[in-house]
């Protein structure tokens, strides 16, 4: 199963270093998308800015590449005014939750059909390293020069509370996973949020001591744990990897939608 | 034939223009004085199967009706001074992706949360110049709901024209004002519909190159064309790109395309005009006044004259050029600190002759105001 | 028996950065990194078409060509 069919191949090799994360978030972006058996007009990929970002001018579908942070409100333009589509909206981590925080926990809350895929890496790398909202305490970056004294968001837990009604983790490790989680969320009625670790070898990795994408990425597999296991009883500094939340709760769109029906047939004044 | 006469604010005149030229899709965030337009359209636009979406801010408001905008809707937010700074974002990236949405400025005194509920013309330069970078923009304004009506109509249709975003440059007066307006019937007033492509499925569609006559035809998000959209600099296909002649041809593109039609988007009244000494230059409210004060000195033989501005960018500047050639005095009258008198004062031969006739501080200008300064303007003592 | 049978690897080596993420999550150690820190198949017998290079290839420069195996 090729997931060429789905990229613009004039455009690679990508802008992405060496090992980044991001780029196995598209494969299986794409891996889902292709198993999902969506046509590619009816996808729409919206975008922020940031690394995170560029996803969107490598995919062969409708792809809009917006401010920063505000990718989710654009997308919420396109979904309300054409429900029937597909809208992913890929985010980095400084995107999604510190510029791009107060669209985000709203997206949410409405539970509007869409699917937030968070890239954390932890770090803003397109303009060179600087600490993000999901740096973390202690954590070295360039603005951060002697250790980083701001705690970090769980993103699984905001998304849950803000509403979201599927929620989402997992790494770049864990393709397959990562995979079904995409599939999940696209096809899931609501608002969807799947965070992705995924490594900035380049910008974090280096600056931390972590090694480069092969043991950031092992790091992946010995640092998170499976929701409810044992291990994160022993250890509660894992990280949890799995689904969250997965609840039906009314999209917005329908209950929009639901309003013009009823008005149409003149039972409300 | 009944006539459909209303009377009613002039934030609902907008709405109902709005809705006469064909909007479907409405995002916005309350704000004072602007809030009755997404009251009403709250109302009204379910009832036609369209959008309306209060959303969390006025930075989101503005994404919003860009991205309906992509898939074809006719959109349009509102606000005023403080969220009209927050749009400034979205305001350029519209700008620069070229989508056509319509931004209504019920202006109000500033800066900052300034005087919520007082008149004020101050936003007059944000409106051109309150996003970064080098651009074109249209504003429009109006003084009567009749000729807001009529000029609500035509942001929609220039939006539409020329791809781009138009503010209605509206003041707390006009916006609360109620007064009697003339609802035209429908095809009464040319609408300018989405010129969209004609390629057909597979054949490669240009988002972004222009056809011979300036136009750029889209293609809704959702169809058979899929393209990119970026606020980056781009080429014709709309992906990113950082060649230095790109960059030039599209920053080209983007002014011209504005500036070189100035003659076709400048919107103006001429009150007594022919044989005019003394012109007074207006627009939104303070024209009422302005108006009054020249009807009134025209009765006792004076050669009082008013040019009404409707379009204030691109600054119609042939219009004071060749209307002004002979004037003796020019008097701007606006509700700000001067800001309109500036271009006037470019564009005509003798700058010294121009004076301003204003006020700030949330009063709405009176033509005893006008009249004042006229008497000093005249050398008939203060 | 395996679900599928391994034909071969379709690496795009022009797209290949060199990360070196499949050769080391490999569990056969099918691939290498050549002297061009570009992506090769080294022991291609080795390979049991668990597709676990493709699917975590940040670059898209790995498919993995296999047969279905019909026959349980």
């Amino acid at each position: 199963m090729s997931v060429k069919k789905f990229i613009r191949e004039r455009f690679f090799p990508h802008i992405w270093c060496q090992g980044c994360g991001h780029g196995i978030v598209l494969n299986a972006m794409l891996r889902a998308l292709s198993a999902l058996g969506i046509s590619k007009n009816e996808i729409v990929v919206v975008s922020g800015i940031g690394c995170s970002a560029r996803i969107s001018g490598y995919v062969d579908f409708h792809t809009l590449h917006t401010l920063h942070g505000r990718a989710l409100a654009f997308a919420t333009g396109v979904k309300m005014s054409l429900p029937g589509l597909n809208v992913i909206v890929p985010m980095g981590d400084g995107d999604a939750l510190a510029i791009g925080g107060n669209h985000f926990i709203h997206a949410a809350r409405r539970n509007i059909d869409m699917t937030a895929i968070v890239m954390n890496n932890r770090i803003y790398g397109m303009t060179g390293g600087q600490f993000s909202p999901l740096t973390g305490y202690g954590m070295k970056a360039t603005t951060a020069p002697y250790k980083n004294i701001d705690h970090d968001f769980d993103i699984a837990e905001l998304s849950r509370a803000a509403g979201a009604s599927y929620v989402a983790r997992t790494t770049t490790y864990h393709v397959q996973q990562l995979t079904e989680m995409i599939k999940e969320a696209i096809l899931h009625d609501g608002f969807s949020v799947v965070e992705v670790l995924s490594q900035c070898p380049t910008n974090f990795g280096r600056r931390n001591k972590m090694g480069g994408a092969v043991e950031m990425m092992e790091s992946y597999k010995s640092l998170t744990t499976p929701i409810g296991s044992k291990a994160k009883q022993e250890n509660p500094a894992l990280i949890e990897r799995g689904v969250f939340v997965q609840r039906e709760l009314p999209e917005y769109c329908s209950e929009y939608n639901a309003i013009i029906e009823k008005l149409k047939k003149g039972t409300e004044k | 034939m009944t006539q459909n006469i209303k009377f009613i604010q002039g934030n609902e005149v907008c709405v109902e223009a709005a809705l006469y030229a064909g909007l479907t899709f409405y995002a916005g965030y309350p704000i004072t004085p602007s809030t009755e337009i997404a009251e009403h359209l709250a109302i009204r636009l379910p009832l036609i199967s369209g959008t309306f979406i209060q959303m969390e801010d006025e930075i989101a408001s503005i994404c919003a009706i860009i991205g309906a905008s992509l898939t074809g809707n006719k959109v349009m937010t509102a606000t005023s001074g403080p969220g009209f700074s927050l749009m400034q974002e979205g305001l350029g990236y519209a700008i620069m992706a070229e989508i056509p949405c319509v931004i209504v400025n019920v202006q109000r005194g500033g800066p900052s949360t300034g005087l919520p509920t007082n008149v004020s013309q101050s936003d007059v330069f944000q409106a051109q110049w309150g996003t970064h970078g080098d651009h074109a923009i249209i504003a429009m304004t109006a003084s009567s709901h009749q000729d807001l009506f009529e000029i609500t109509v035509d942001a929609f249709n220039m939006a539409e024209t020329y791809r781009t975003p138009v503010i209605l440059l509206l003041d707390e007066v006009i916006g609360h004002m109620r007064e009697r307006v003339f609802i035209p019937e429908p095809g009464e007033l040319p609408l300018v519909e989405r010129l969209k492509t004609a390629f057909k499925e597979g054949v490669d569609y240009h988002p972004y190159l222009p056809r011979e006559d300036g136009r750029l035809p889209m293609s809704d998000f959702g169809g058979i064309h899929r393209f990119n959209v970026t606020g980056l600099v781009h080429d014709m296909w709309g992906f990113p790109s950082n060649n230095p002649t790109i960059a030039k041809g599209l920053m080209h593109h983007l002014i011209d395309k504005i500036n070189n039609n100035v003659h076709e988007i400048a919107r103006y009244k001429e009150y007594h005009m022919d044989d005019a000494s003394i012109i007074l230059v207006s627009y939104g409210c303070s024209a009422r006044s302005a108006r009054h004060v020249v009807e009134n000195r025209r009765k006792r033989g004076e050669k009082l004259g008013l040019i009404e501005l409707q379009t204030l960018w691109p600054f119609p500047m042939h219009v004071i050029r060749n209307r002004c050639a002979n004037a003796r005095y020019i008097l701007v009258v606006e509700q700000n600190m001067g800001q309109l008198v500036h271009l006037v004062k470019m564009n005509v031969a003798r700058p010294d002759k121009v004076f301003l006739c204003n006020r700030i501080d949330g009063v709405f200008i009176s033509p005893t105001d006008i009249r004042n300064v006229l008497r000093v303007i005249q050398g008939r003592g203060v | 028996m395996a679900k599928f049978t391994y034909k071969a690897h379709d690496i795009q080596q022009e797209w290949c950065k060199g990360c070196g993420i499949c050769v080391h999550f490999c569990p056969k150690k099918v691939l290498e990194l050549n002297e061009k820190n570009k992506v090769f198949v080294a022991h291609p017998d080795k390979c049991i078409a668990c597709r676990m290079c493709e699917f975590r290839c940040p670059d898209l420069a790995i498919e993995v060509i296999v047969e279905k195996n019909n026959d349980p």
